[in-house]
Protein backbone atom coordinates (compact mmCIF):
# COMPACT_ATOMS: atom_id res chain seq x y z
CA UNK A 1 0.00 0.00 0.00
CA UNK A 2 2.82 2.32 0.93
CA UNK A 3 4.57 1.47 -2.34
CA UNK A 4 1.39 2.17 -4.30
CA UNK A 5 1.30 5.70 -2.86
CA UNK A 6 4.95 6.20 -3.83
CA UNK A 7 4.21 5.01 -7.39
CA UNK A 8 1.23 7.34 -7.82
CA UNK A 9 3.07 10.27 -6.25
CA UNK A 10 6.04 9.71 -8.58
CA UNK A 11 3.91 9.49 -11.72
CA UNK A 12 2.10 12.72 -10.78
CA UNK A 13 4.91 14.77 -9.24
CA UNK A 14 7.87 13.83 -11.47
CA UNK A 15 6.57 15.59 -14.62
CA UNK A 16 5.71 18.69 -12.56
CA UNK A 17 9.27 18.78 -11.21
CA UNK A 18 10.72 18.04 -14.64
CA UNK A 19 8.64 20.73 -16.33
CA UNK A 20 9.66 23.29 -13.71
CA UNK A 21 13.33 22.31 -14.20
CA UNK A 22 12.97 22.89 -17.94
CA UNK A 23 11.27 26.22 -17.23
CA UNK A 24 14.17 27.25 -14.98
CA UNK A 25 16.53 26.02 -17.68
CA UNK A 26 14.95 28.25 -20.35
CA UNK A 27 14.89 31.25 -18.03
CA UNK A 28 18.52 30.89 -16.93
CA UNK A 29 19.65 30.25 -20.51
CA UNK A 30 17.87 33.41 -21.62
CA UNK A 31 19.53 35.42 -18.84
CA UNK A 32 22.94 34.04 -19.78
CA UNK A 33 22.28 35.19 -23.35
CA UNK A 34 21.24 38.67 -22.20
CA UNK A 35 17.52 38.14 -22.81
CA UNK A 36 14.54 38.35 -20.47
CA UNK A 37 13.33 34.80 -21.11
CA UNK A 38 9.95 33.06 -21.01
CA UNK A 39 7.93 32.47 -17.82
CA UNK A 40 8.95 29.52 -15.63
CA UNK A 41 5.69 27.76 -16.52
CA UNK A 42 6.43 27.97 -20.26
CA UNK A 43 7.04 24.19 -20.72
CA UNK A 44 3.54 23.53 -19.34
CA UNK A 45 1.99 26.03 -21.75
CA UNK A 46 3.85 24.32 -24.59
CA UNK A 47 2.66 20.93 -23.36
CA UNK A 48 -1.03 21.85 -23.11
CA UNK A 49 -0.96 23.69 -26.41
CA UNK A 50 0.49 20.61 -28.11
CA UNK A 51 -2.17 18.43 -26.44
CA UNK A 52 -4.86 20.58 -28.08
CA UNK A 53 -3.40 20.33 -31.56
CA UNK A 54 -4.36 18.04 -34.38
CA UNK A 55 -2.21 14.91 -34.66
CA UNK A 56 -0.97 14.09 -38.12
CA UNK A 57 -0.07 10.42 -38.58
CA UNK A 58 2.88 9.76 -40.83
CA UNK A 59 3.22 6.16 -39.69
CA UNK A 60 1.12 4.44 -37.05
CA UNK A 61 4.16 2.65 -35.66
CA UNK A 62 5.84 5.81 -34.42
CA UNK A 63 2.92 6.35 -32.02
CA UNK A 64 3.47 2.87 -30.55
CA UNK A 65 7.15 3.65 -30.05
CA UNK A 66 6.56 7.04 -28.45
CA UNK A 67 4.17 5.40 -25.97
CA UNK A 68 6.82 2.72 -25.34
CA UNK A 69 9.41 5.44 -24.75
CA UNK A 70 7.17 7.13 -22.19
CA UNK A 71 6.12 3.94 -20.39
CA UNK A 72 9.67 2.55 -20.20
CA UNK A 73 10.96 5.88 -18.94
CA UNK A 74 8.30 5.86 -16.19
CA UNK A 75 9.17 2.22 -15.38
CA UNK A 76 12.83 3.14 -15.12
CA UNK A 77 12.00 6.02 -12.79
CA UNK A 78 9.81 3.74 -10.68
CA UNK A 79 12.80 1.39 -10.35
CA UNK A 80 14.65 4.29 -8.79
CA UNK A 81 11.98 5.52 -6.37
CA UNK A 82 10.99 1.99 -5.28
CA UNK A 83 14.70 1.41 -4.55
CA UNK A 84 14.87 -1.72 -6.64
CA UNK A 85 17.70 -3.01 -8.83
CA UNK A 86 20.06 -0.44 -10.38
CA UNK A 87 20.95 -2.78 -13.24
CA UNK A 88 17.26 -3.12 -14.21
CA UNK A 89 17.03 0.69 -14.19
CA UNK A 90 19.93 0.93 -16.65
CA UNK A 91 18.41 -1.68 -18.97
CA UNK A 92 14.96 -0.06 -18.88
CA UNK A 93 16.57 3.28 -19.70
CA UNK A 94 18.37 1.60 -22.59
CA UNK A 95 15.11 0.10 -23.88
CA UNK A 96 13.44 3.51 -23.62
CA UNK A 97 16.20 5.03 -25.74
CA UNK A 98 15.90 2.24 -28.29
CA UNK A 99 12.13 2.77 -28.58
CA UNK A 100 12.72 6.42 -29.36
CA UNK A 101 15.24 5.40 -32.04
CA UNK A 102 12.77 2.90 -33.54
CA UNK A 103 10.13 5.63 -33.52
CA UNK A 104 12.50 7.78 -35.54
CA UNK A 105 13.20 4.95 -37.98
CA UNK A 106 9.52 4.06 -38.45
CA UNK A 107 8.91 7.00 -40.79
CA UNK A 108 10.37 7.64 -44.21
CA UNK A 109 11.63 11.13 -43.46
CA UNK A 110 15.41 11.42 -43.93
CA UNK A 111 15.56 14.03 -41.14
CA UNK A 112 13.95 11.61 -38.74
CA UNK A 113 16.44 8.94 -39.82
CA UNK A 114 19.34 11.34 -39.27
CA UNK A 115 18.07 12.04 -35.78
CA UNK A 116 17.55 8.34 -35.03
CA UNK A 117 21.08 7.47 -36.18
CA UNK A 118 22.48 10.20 -33.98
CA UNK A 119 20.33 9.11 -31.05
CA UNK A 120 21.82 5.61 -31.49
CA UNK A 121 25.28 7.15 -31.24
CA UNK A 122 24.20 8.95 -28.08
CA UNK A 123 23.01 5.67 -26.55
CA UNK A 124 26.35 4.17 -27.58
CA UNK A 125 28.10 7.00 -25.77
CA UNK A 126 26.26 6.96 -22.43
CA UNK A 127 25.09 3.38 -21.91
CA UNK A 128 28.56 1.87 -21.16
CA UNK A 129 29.18 4.55 -18.54
CA UNK A 130 25.92 3.71 -16.76
CA UNK A 131 26.77 -0.01 -16.91
CA UNK A 132 30.18 0.72 -15.37
CA UNK A 133 28.39 2.71 -12.67
CA UNK A 134 26.24 -0.34 -11.94
CA UNK A 135 29.36 -2.52 -11.70
CA UNK A 136 31.06 0.01 -9.44
CA UNK A 137 27.99 0.09 -7.18
CA UNK A 138 28.20 -3.70 -7.02
CA UNK A 139 31.91 -3.53 -6.21
CA UNK A 140 31.19 -1.04 -3.43
CA UNK A 141 28.07 -2.54 -1.86
CA UNK A 142 28.10 -6.16 -3.00
CA UNK A 143 24.61 -5.73 -4.47
CA UNK A 144 22.85 -3.83 -7.26
CA UNK A 145 19.97 -2.87 -4.96
CA UNK A 146 19.33 0.87 -4.68
CA UNK A 147 17.88 0.34 -1.18
CA UNK A 148 21.38 -0.68 -0.04
CA UNK A 149 22.86 2.52 -1.50
CA UNK A 150 20.26 4.58 0.34
CA UNK A 151 20.71 2.79 3.66
CA UNK A 152 24.52 2.77 3.43
CA UNK A 153 26.02 5.39 5.76
CA UNK A 154 29.09 5.99 3.60
CA UNK A 155 28.14 8.03 0.49
CA UNK A 156 29.11 6.68 -2.92
CA UNK A 157 30.67 9.98 -4.00
CA UNK A 158 33.74 9.51 -1.77
CA UNK A 159 34.85 6.31 -3.47
CA UNK A 160 33.17 6.78 -6.84
CA UNK A 161 34.09 10.38 -7.65
CA UNK A 162 35.75 9.51 -11.02
CA UNK A 163 32.49 7.87 -12.10
CA UNK A 164 30.60 10.93 -10.88
CA UNK A 165 32.52 13.00 -13.44
CA UNK A 166 31.64 10.41 -16.09
CA UNK A 167 27.96 10.58 -15.07
CA UNK A 168 28.04 14.36 -15.57
CA UNK A 169 28.83 13.60 -19.22
CA UNK A 170 25.84 11.27 -19.28
CA UNK A 171 23.70 14.08 -17.84
CA UNK A 172 24.73 16.39 -20.69
CA UNK A 173 24.00 13.72 -23.29
CA UNK A 174 20.65 12.78 -21.74
CA UNK A 175 19.54 16.40 -21.34
CA UNK A 176 20.48 16.95 -25.00
CA UNK A 177 22.56 19.97 -24.16
CA UNK A 178 25.56 21.45 -25.95
CA UNK A 179 28.13 20.13 -26.82
CA UNK A 180 26.15 16.89 -27.09
CA UNK A 181 22.79 18.08 -28.47
CA UNK A 182 23.22 16.18 -31.69
CA UNK A 183 20.06 14.08 -32.09
CA UNK A 184 17.73 16.98 -31.40
CA UNK A 185 18.44 20.35 -29.89
CA UNK A 186 16.71 22.74 -27.51
CA UNK A 187 18.21 25.80 -29.12
CA UNK A 188 18.83 25.26 -32.81
CA UNK A 189 15.23 24.72 -33.84
CA UNK A 190 16.09 24.74 -37.51
CA UNK A 191 18.98 22.28 -37.23
CA UNK A 192 18.49 19.31 -39.62
CA UNK A 193 14.85 20.33 -39.23
CA UNK A 194 14.32 18.89 -35.74
CA UNK A 195 16.24 15.65 -35.59
CA UNK A 196 14.45 12.66 -34.15
CA UNK A 197 11.27 14.61 -33.31
CA UNK A 198 10.76 15.85 -36.89
CA UNK A 199 7.81 13.59 -37.67
CA UNK A 200 6.02 13.98 -34.32
CA UNK A 201 3.34 16.62 -34.16
CA UNK A 202 0.65 17.75 -31.76
CA UNK A 203 -0.20 15.41 -28.84
CA UNK A 204 2.57 12.97 -29.69
CA UNK A 205 5.19 15.69 -29.51
CA UNK A 206 3.65 16.52 -26.12
CA UNK A 207 4.15 12.89 -25.06
CA UNK A 208 7.79 13.16 -26.11
CA UNK A 209 8.18 16.28 -23.96
CA UNK A 210 6.48 14.51 -21.06
CA UNK A 211 8.95 11.62 -21.39
CA UNK A 212 11.80 14.15 -21.39
CA UNK A 213 10.51 15.56 -18.08
CA UNK A 214 10.53 12.08 -16.55
CA UNK A 215 13.98 11.55 -18.05
CA UNK A 216 15.55 14.62 -16.44
CA UNK A 217 14.10 13.65 -13.05
CA UNK A 218 15.48 10.14 -13.52
CA UNK A 219 18.99 11.24 -14.51
CA UNK A 220 19.14 13.79 -11.68
CA UNK A 221 17.84 11.01 -9.38
CA UNK A 222 20.80 8.84 -10.40
CA UNK A 223 23.07 11.73 -9.40
CA UNK A 224 21.26 11.98 -6.04
CA UNK A 225 22.28 8.34 -5.41
CA UNK A 226 25.89 9.49 -5.09
CA UNK A 227 24.99 11.03 -1.73
CA UNK A 228 21.70 9.42 -0.82
CA UNK A 229 22.18 9.52 2.96
CA UNK A 230 21.23 12.19 4.07
CA UNK A 231 19.07 12.85 1.04
CA UNK A 232 19.18 16.66 1.04
CA UNK A 233 22.94 16.72 0.28
CA UNK A 234 22.26 14.50 -2.72
CA UNK A 235 19.47 16.81 -3.88
CA UNK A 236 21.80 19.81 -3.54
CA UNK A 237 24.49 18.02 -5.56
CA UNK A 238 21.96 17.14 -8.26
CA UNK A 239 20.71 20.73 -8.49
CA UNK A 240 24.29 22.01 -8.62
CA UNK A 241 25.01 19.51 -11.44
CA UNK A 242 21.90 20.79 -13.25
CA UNK A 243 23.08 24.42 -12.97
CA UNK A 244 26.58 23.42 -14.10
CA UNK A 245 24.96 21.78 -17.12
CA UNK A 246 23.22 25.03 -18.07
CA UNK A 247 26.50 26.95 -17.89
CA UNK A 248 28.27 24.28 -19.97
CA UNK A 249 25.39 24.38 -22.44
CA UNK A 250 25.79 28.11 -22.97
CA UNK A 251 29.56 28.31 -23.17
CA UNK A 252 30.16 25.42 -25.56
CA UNK A 253 29.36 24.86 -29.21
CA UNK A 254 27.87 21.69 -30.62
CA UNK A 255 30.42 19.06 -31.62
CA UNK A 256 30.13 16.18 -34.06
CA UNK A 257 28.66 12.82 -33.10
CA UNK A 258 32.00 11.06 -33.58
CA UNK A 259 33.68 13.53 -31.25
CA UNK A 260 30.99 12.89 -28.65
CA UNK A 261 31.49 9.11 -28.71
CA UNK A 262 35.27 9.49 -28.64
CA UNK A 263 35.19 11.89 -25.67
CA UNK A 264 32.57 9.98 -23.72
CA UNK A 265 34.42 6.69 -24.21
CA UNK A 266 37.91 8.03 -23.58
CA UNK A 267 36.99 10.03 -20.47
CA UNK A 268 33.97 8.09 -19.21
CA UNK A 269 35.18 4.54 -19.79
CA UNK A 270 38.76 5.14 -18.60
CA UNK A 271 37.57 6.90 -15.44
CA UNK A 272 35.01 4.16 -14.84
CA UNK A 273 37.39 1.24 -15.40
CA UNK A 274 40.12 2.82 -13.25
CA UNK A 275 37.56 3.44 -10.54
CA UNK A 276 36.30 -0.15 -10.55
CA UNK A 277 39.86 -1.51 -10.65
CA UNK A 278 40.73 0.66 -7.65
CA UNK A 279 37.68 -0.57 -5.72
CA UNK A 280 38.58 -4.22 -6.37
CA UNK A 281 42.27 -3.68 -5.56
CA UNK A 282 41.30 -2.06 -2.25
CA UNK A 283 39.15 -5.08 -1.50
CA UNK A 284 42.07 -7.37 -2.33
CA UNK A 285 40.32 -9.33 -5.08
CA UNK A 286 43.26 -9.16 -7.47
CA UNK B 1 -10.93 30.38 -21.10
CA UNK B 2 -9.82 26.77 -20.96
CA UNK B 3 -6.34 25.55 -20.16
CA UNK B 4 -5.56 24.56 -23.74
CA UNK B 5 -6.89 27.83 -25.16
CA UNK B 6 -4.83 29.83 -22.69
CA UNK B 7 -1.75 27.77 -23.52
CA UNK B 8 -2.27 28.41 -27.23
CA UNK B 9 -1.96 32.13 -26.65
CA UNK B 10 1.09 31.64 -24.44
CA UNK B 11 3.13 29.45 -26.74
CA UNK B 12 2.93 30.25 -30.44
CA UNK B 13 5.66 28.44 -32.33
CA UNK B 14 6.56 30.18 -35.53
CA UNK B 15 7.76 28.90 -38.83
CA UNK B 16 9.23 31.44 -41.17
CA UNK B 17 9.02 30.89 -44.92
CA UNK B 18 10.64 33.09 -47.52
CA UNK B 19 8.65 33.07 -50.77
CA UNK B 20 10.70 35.27 -53.05
CA UNK B 21 11.47 38.07 -50.66
CA UNK B 22 14.31 40.57 -51.06
CA UNK B 23 15.44 39.38 -47.55
CA UNK B 24 14.59 42.74 -45.99
CA UNK B 25 11.63 41.30 -44.08
CA UNK B 26 13.54 38.08 -43.32
CA UNK B 27 16.19 40.06 -41.50
CA UNK B 28 13.48 41.84 -39.53
CA UNK B 29 11.91 38.48 -38.59
CA UNK B 30 15.28 37.28 -37.32
CA UNK B 31 15.76 40.58 -35.49
CA UNK B 32 12.73 39.64 -33.34
CA UNK B 33 14.80 36.80 -31.86
CA UNK B 34 17.64 39.03 -30.75
CA UNK B 35 18.04 40.13 -27.10
CA UNK B 36 16.63 43.58 -28.03
CA UNK B 37 13.16 42.27 -28.94
CA UNK B 38 13.43 38.73 -27.42
CA UNK B 39 10.15 37.20 -28.57
CA UNK B 40 10.79 34.14 -26.39
CA UNK B 41 9.47 36.10 -23.40
CA UNK B 42 6.03 35.65 -25.02
CA UNK B 43 6.75 31.96 -25.54
CA UNK B 44 7.35 32.54 -29.25
CA UNK B 45 9.91 30.10 -30.62
CA UNK B 46 11.21 30.04 -34.17
CA UNK B 47 10.78 26.48 -35.45
CA UNK B 48 12.20 25.02 -38.62
CA UNK B 49 9.60 22.30 -38.84
CA UNK B 50 6.04 22.93 -40.11
CA UNK B 51 4.80 19.93 -38.11
CA UNK B 52 5.73 21.68 -34.85
CA UNK B 53 4.59 25.15 -35.86
CA UNK B 54 1.41 27.07 -35.02
CA UNK B 55 2.04 30.29 -36.91
CA UNK B 56 3.32 30.60 -40.45
CA UNK B 57 5.24 33.84 -40.96
CA UNK B 58 5.49 34.41 -44.70
CA UNK B 59 7.59 37.04 -46.38
CA UNK B 60 7.78 38.03 -50.04
CA UNK B 61 5.38 37.76 -52.98
CA UNK B 62 4.22 34.35 -54.16
CA UNK B 63 5.65 33.33 -57.50
CA UNK B 64 4.79 30.33 -59.64
CA UNK B 65 7.61 28.26 -58.15
CA UNK B 66 6.95 28.91 -54.48
CA UNK B 67 3.14 28.63 -54.63
CA UNK B 68 3.30 24.83 -54.57
CA UNK B 69 5.85 24.82 -51.73
CA UNK B 70 3.79 27.30 -49.73
CA UNK B 71 0.61 25.25 -50.07
CA UNK B 72 2.52 22.11 -49.08
CA UNK B 73 3.94 23.79 -45.97
CA UNK B 74 0.50 25.14 -45.04
CA UNK B 75 -0.98 21.66 -45.24
CA UNK B 76 1.79 20.22 -43.05
CA UNK B 77 1.03 22.59 -40.15
CA UNK B 78 -1.42 20.87 -37.79
CA UNK B 79 -4.63 22.69 -36.87
CA UNK B 80 -5.27 25.18 -35.32
CA UNK B 81 -2.92 27.28 -37.41
CA UNK B 82 -2.50 30.91 -38.30
CA UNK B 83 -0.90 32.63 -41.26
CA UNK B 84 0.73 36.03 -41.05
CA UNK B 85 1.81 37.83 -44.21
CA UNK B 86 4.83 39.95 -43.28
CA UNK B 87 5.67 42.92 -45.44
CA UNK B 88 4.00 44.71 -48.31
CA UNK B 89 5.07 42.09 -50.86
CA UNK B 90 3.53 39.23 -48.88
CA UNK B 91 0.36 41.25 -48.34
CA UNK B 92 -0.29 42.33 -51.90
CA UNK B 93 2.68 41.60 -54.14
CA UNK B 94 4.11 45.08 -53.53
CA UNK B 95 6.37 46.46 -56.21
CA UNK B 96 6.48 43.03 -57.82
CA UNK B 97 2.68 42.75 -58.24
CA UNK B 98 2.74 42.90 -62.04
CA UNK B 99 5.85 40.82 -62.67
CA UNK B 100 5.29 38.02 -65.18
CA UNK B 101 6.22 35.32 -62.64
CA UNK B 102 4.50 36.74 -59.55
CA UNK B 103 1.00 35.62 -58.55
CA UNK B 104 0.59 38.38 -55.95
CA UNK B 105 0.17 38.31 -52.19
CA UNK B 106 0.17 35.22 -50.01
CA UNK B 107 -3.64 35.26 -49.92
CA UNK B 108 -3.69 34.17 -53.56
CA UNK B 109 -2.57 30.71 -52.43
CA UNK B 110 -3.51 30.19 -48.76
CA UNK B 111 -5.89 32.00 -46.34
CA UNK B 112 -4.15 34.78 -44.40
CA UNK B 113 -5.19 35.81 -40.87
CA UNK B 114 -3.14 38.94 -40.34
CA UNK B 115 -1.39 41.29 -42.75
CA UNK B 116 1.65 43.18 -41.48
CA UNK B 117 2.46 45.86 -44.07
CA UNK B 118 5.77 47.67 -44.28
CA UNK B 119 8.84 47.68 -46.46
CA UNK B 120 10.45 46.17 -44.54
CA UNK B 121 8.00 45.42 -41.70
CA UNK B 122 9.45 46.53 -38.39
CA UNK B 123 10.07 43.91 -35.67
CA UNK B 124 7.54 45.70 -33.42
CA UNK B 125 4.92 45.40 -36.15
CA UNK B 126 5.71 41.68 -36.63
CA UNK B 127 5.35 41.00 -32.88
CA UNK B 128 2.12 43.03 -32.95
CA UNK B 129 0.88 40.91 -35.84
CA UNK B 130 1.59 37.67 -33.98
CA UNK B 131 -0.22 38.97 -30.89
CA UNK B 132 -3.17 39.98 -33.05
CA UNK B 133 -3.29 36.57 -34.71
CA UNK B 134 -3.35 34.98 -31.25
CA UNK B 135 -6.33 37.10 -30.24
CA UNK B 136 -8.22 35.62 -33.16
CA UNK B 137 -7.83 32.25 -31.47
CA UNK B 138 -9.48 33.32 -28.23
CA UNK B 139 -12.21 35.68 -29.31
CA UNK B 140 -14.55 35.84 -32.22
CA UNK B 141 -14.35 39.39 -33.42
CA UNK B 142 -17.30 40.93 -35.23
CA UNK B 143 -16.53 43.72 -37.63
CA UNK B 144 -18.84 45.92 -39.62
CA UNK B 145 -17.43 46.68 -43.02
CA UNK B 146 -18.78 48.33 -46.11
CA UNK B 147 -19.35 45.80 -48.83
CA UNK B 148 -17.65 46.87 -52.06
CA UNK B 149 -20.43 45.31 -54.16
CA UNK B 150 -23.64 46.63 -52.61
CA UNK B 151 -22.32 49.52 -50.47
CA UNK B 152 -24.18 48.22 -47.39
CA UNK B 153 -22.69 47.48 -43.99
CA UNK B 154 -22.22 43.77 -43.31
CA UNK B 155 -21.26 42.05 -40.11
CA UNK B 156 -18.13 40.03 -40.73
CA UNK B 157 -17.68 37.04 -38.45
CA UNK B 158 -14.64 35.95 -40.38
CA UNK B 159 -11.59 36.01 -38.14
CA UNK B 160 -9.40 37.81 -40.62
CA UNK B 161 -8.76 41.51 -40.42
CA UNK B 162 -6.01 43.95 -41.25
CA UNK B 163 -3.81 45.98 -38.96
Amino acid sequence: MNQLIIVIATIVLAPIAGGLLFGIDRRITARLQGRFGPPILQPFYDFFKLMGKESIAVSKMQFVWIYAYLVLMIASLLCLVLQSDFLVLVFLLGFAGVSLVLGGFSTKSPYSHFGANRELLQILAYEPVLLLLAIAIYAQNGTFLISMIVSNQQPLLLSLWPLFIAVLYVLTIKMRKSPFDISTSHHAHQEIVKGITTEYSGPFLALYELAEWYEIVLVLGVIVLFWANPLWIGLLIAFAAFLLELVVDNITARMTARWMVRLSWSVGLILGILNIAYLYIMKGVF
Amino acid sequence: MGLIKKSRVKSPWIMHFDNSSCNGCDIEVLACLTPLYDVERFGIVNMGNPKHADVLLITGPVNRRTARVLRNLYEQVPNPKMVIAVGTCASSGGVFHNCYNVLGGVDKVIPVDVYVPGCAARPEAIIDGVVMALQSLTEQRHLWVTCPHCNLEHEVTDQRWRI
